[in-house]
């Protein structure tokens, strides 16, 4: 008999924590295929990010390193500077990558750091009880946006896919999203393309997931896995912003 | 109401109208609070920062203009700010700080810690200055002390600290709301709002003159001096015939205070020395207990910080023993009345 | 005298409104009271719970580490609590939803088919209610009357909510 499904070598067998429904669960166990099927389970780092995630070490049956709020990129980039042989990806919230951590991450990505970035969009700040996070759409409210979000006084969603893709130090950038069997297995693909991106040394990448959080949404799961399609999607389209493998076949 | 909307209520009813913050549990019920209540209001401002950094150059910036600000966090969230507390001391602006403090070091825990009294008191970043920190220990004084934390911000120019707890952010209690500040605050003056009437002026920290600075550092140390002699102040709790008086603040003067009834109850003479003020520390106030009593017991829920400045205060007069629980541990009365009474036993106070 | 109660459940079950019924109604009856519900990552993967303390005197520590009445809404909270009820307390079981063994003989079991009386009642979502009736007659912490008076002030003008919690309250009141 053919074994179809079978727990990825590199996730601990334990419970998640993560509310039903929630989309970290599916990206850990995405993250952790991809790593036993290109064999780098005793050469990887992770570095999971106060969140919902924070407790990814848990999960991850490879190195992990906890960074503090929004300083992934940074603590990564200290990681591969010193010792280049690592494979190393942050694992990183909206509220992590796109608020506080903007700075670091966009010098790391700039710089071209040879590192790769796992950025769980959820359009909240789940932890901490569902505040506005710089993704949160326009006229979404949030426990800090009773009023929705609105774009003459919080801003418009932050794209960071978009912005980051303009630097040059960017090798690949492509947003997923883990909201239904064809979209789960693309993220797969980026994920495993990003790794590649890192081995072969061509400079930052970064899979950006458009993830569900039926808990801060107020929503069933069923409910939250269509609002990405329908709502989220809507503004932050998927697909590749950037991939240098391609240029260079263009050239 | 929960302490953290306390907080709210008594700052708003202090006339804060700016309020900057960046989510971190246990203390997020303050900055919904305030987002609730300033955001789209004339007059107003609510913004969640990308950052506890930008957060604390907010209200910087917000006091530069002459208006009440606050911003809240807990500890490693207070960890970030400690640049902007550093600036806003040393150009005399007045701010409210809320720490709610939960355990570390690190990311640490969610649940409620003491552990942060250092780092208050003596300052928190770079530079010789201090702040005025205040230790509530119900969420009456939550809100009691929000709004005698904007008077003396604005009186002294100082960055007044409110030095809370994770466990008082969380629970409800009843609260009552003393008094209402005007409406229309008078605009402070030196607020930068235009040389319009007057010549320009300069809010700076840096300059290449030594003397200078030291000038600078001379005359917030006068009014420090100033600050310990006015604003002192801390509760006592049945010292007068007391042979041990427990030393604690915040929420472990609370358990401590149960414990001391208990003890009581068993013919034990214990009484309890509470801070309110944390800085500036109610040192003659230790030495007048001490006058009485010659046993002490410094409780904390960290491993040990304020007792150094109850140690400094009694400058060797009496015993000082200590007792604590780090981490967000969060001891029960009885575990406390174990210690008390054991530790009045083996001193043979009985 | 200083008694406190933890009341646990799945998040949605309505464990800490329940919470703030009870700390509410005795706050109303002139007690101190505080209520601390937990919070932070505790609560992801949906379990809730909160504790209320109620006494005539100060109360020094809103935490529980014995409490002397427990309600558990569902199996979860039921395994996890049953080791902290203090020695003679109740321990209140929504046995729609719980069935694990309660290994303690030193406390006494008050069982509660909370679900499938508000389902009876046409309301399935009051089963938190009936718990609180069940819980305010048996704990005897405060009086029916003030719990339904701060029912009403909680909830205002919704009219029929008030009359399905009251019913609900009521039917758990007189189950004992
Ligand atoms: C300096 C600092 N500030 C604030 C926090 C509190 N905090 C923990 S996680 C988090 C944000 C979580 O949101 P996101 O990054 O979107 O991840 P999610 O929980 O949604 O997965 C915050 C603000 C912290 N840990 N450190
Ligand atoms: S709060 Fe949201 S992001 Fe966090 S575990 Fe729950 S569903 Fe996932």
């Amino acid at each position: 008999m053919k074994l179809i499904y079978s727990r990825p070598k590199s996730l601990k067998k334990a419970v998640f924590h993560y509310c039903p429904g929630c989309g970290h669960s599916v990206a850990h166990r995405l993250i952790c295929e991809v790593i036993d099927e290109m064999g780098l389970q005793e050469k990887t780092l992770g570095i999971p990010p106060p969140g919902c995630s924070v407790f990814a070490y848990n999960y991850f049956d490879v190195d992990m390193a906890e960074s503090a709020h929004g300083r992934g990129a940074a603590v990564a980039t200290g990681v591969k500077r010193a010792y280049p042989e690592i494979v190393v990806f942050t694992y990183q919230g909206d509220g992590d990558l796109a608020g506080i951590g903007t700075a670091e991450t966009i010098h790391a990505a700039n710089r071209g750091e040879n590192i790769t970035t796992i950025f769980i969009n959820n359009a909240v700040y789940g932890m901490t009880g569902g505040q506005m996070a710089p993704t949160t759409l326009c006229g979404m409210k949030t426990t800090t946006t009773p009023y929705g979000r609105d774009h003459l006084l919080e801003g418009h969603p932050i794209k960071m896919s978009e912005i980051l893709a303009l630097l040059e130090g960017v090798a690949y950038i492509e947003r997923v999203a883990v909201n239904s069997p064809s979209n789960i297995r693309k993220t797969k693909k980026a994920i495993a393309k990003a790794f590649q991106m890192q081995l072969d040394k061509r400079g930052f990448s970064m899979v950006e997931i458009l993830s569900p959080c039926p808990t801060n949404w107020k929503m069933s799961s069923v409910q939250a896995w269509k609002w990405v399609d329908e709502e989220m999607a809507k503004v932050f389209p998927l697909g590749v912003f950037k991939d240098v493998t391609e240029k260079k076949d263009a050239d | 109401m929960d302490g953290n909307s306390a907080i709210g209520e008594a700052a708003i009813r202090a006339g804060c109208r700016c309020y900057f913050g960046y989510p971190i549990t246990p203390q997020n019920e303050l900055t919904e609070y305030m987002a609730m209540h300033l955001s789209r209001k004339k007059g107003c401002a609510f913004v969640q920062a990308e950052s506890e950094l930008a957060a604390i150059n907010m209200v910087y910036g917000a006091s530069l203009v002459g208006a009440r600000a606050m911003t809240s966090s807990s500890s490693p969230g207070i960890s970030l700010k400690q640049e902007g507390i550093s600036y806003l001391a040393a150009c005399e602006l007045p701010a409210v700080i809320v720490n709610m403090q939960r355990g570390g070091p690190g990311l640490g825990s969610i649940s409620a810690a003491q552990s942060d009294y250092f780092q208050a008191t003596r300052g928190g970043g770079h530079g010789d200055y201090r702040t005025i920190v205040l230790g509530p220990s119900s969420v009456q004084e939550l809100a009691d002390l929000t709004m005698r934390a904007f008077e003396l911000a604005d009186k002294y120019k100082i960055p007044v600290i409110i030095l809370g707890d994770g466990v008082l952010g969380q629970m409800m209690e009843p609260v009552e709301f003393k008094k209402e500040a005007p409406a229309e605050l008078p605009i402070r003056e030196n607020s930068l709002r235009g040389a319009t009437g007057r010549p320009s002026k300069i809010v700076k920290t840096f300059t290449s003159n030594p003397s200078e600075l030291e000038e600078i550092n001379w005359s917030l140390f006068r009014r420090y001096t100033l600050i310990k002699k006015q604003e002192t102040t801390c509760e006592t709790f049945m010292v007068d015939d007391a042979r041990l008086v427990v030393i604690a603040f915040g929420i472990a003067a609370r358990i401590a205070k149960g414990a001391i009834k208990t003890a009581r109850a068993e013919g034990l003479k214990i009484g309890l020395l509470r801070p309110i003020t944390l800085w500036p520390f109610p040192e003659e106030q230790v030495k007048e207990v001490a006058k009485t009593t010659g046993q002490f017991l410094v409780f904390e829920m960290n491993m040990g910080q304020m007792i150094e400045d109850v140690q400094l205060a009694l400058a060797g007069q009496g015993e000082v023993a200590f007792y604590g629980r780090p981490g967000g541990v969060i001891p029960a009365p009885s575990e406390v009345a174990r210690v008390i009474t054991r530790l009045y036993y083996q001193k043979g106070l009985k | 005298m200083l008694i406190k109660t933890l009341i646990a459940g799945f998040g949605g079950q309505g464990v800490l409104s329940m919470g703030l019924n009870l700390a509410e109604a005795a706050m109303l009856e002139g007690k101190n009271v505080t209520y601390l519900p937990a919070y932070g990552a505790e609560v992801r993967g949906g379990t809730a719970n909160c504790t209320v303390a109620i006494s005539d005197d100060e109360i020094a520590s809103p935490v529980a580490s014995s409490p002397e009445f427990v309600v558990a809404m569902n199996q979860p909270s039921a395994v996890k609590f049953q080791h902290h009820i203090q020695s003679g307390g109740l321990f209140f079981l929504n046995s729609s939803l719980v069935e694990v063994e309660i290994l303690r003989g030193d406390i006494e079991i008050v069982r509660v088919a909370a679900n499938k009386i508000a389902e009876e009642l046409g309301s399935p979502k009051a089963a938190n209610m009936v718990m609180l009736g069940a819980l305010t007659r048996k704990s005897g912490l405060v009086e029916l009357a003030s719990m339904i008076e701060t029912l009403k002030r909680i909830m205002g003008a919704k009219k029929k909510l008030v009359d399905v919690n009251e019913k609900a309250l009521k039917t758990g009141y007189d189950l004992f």
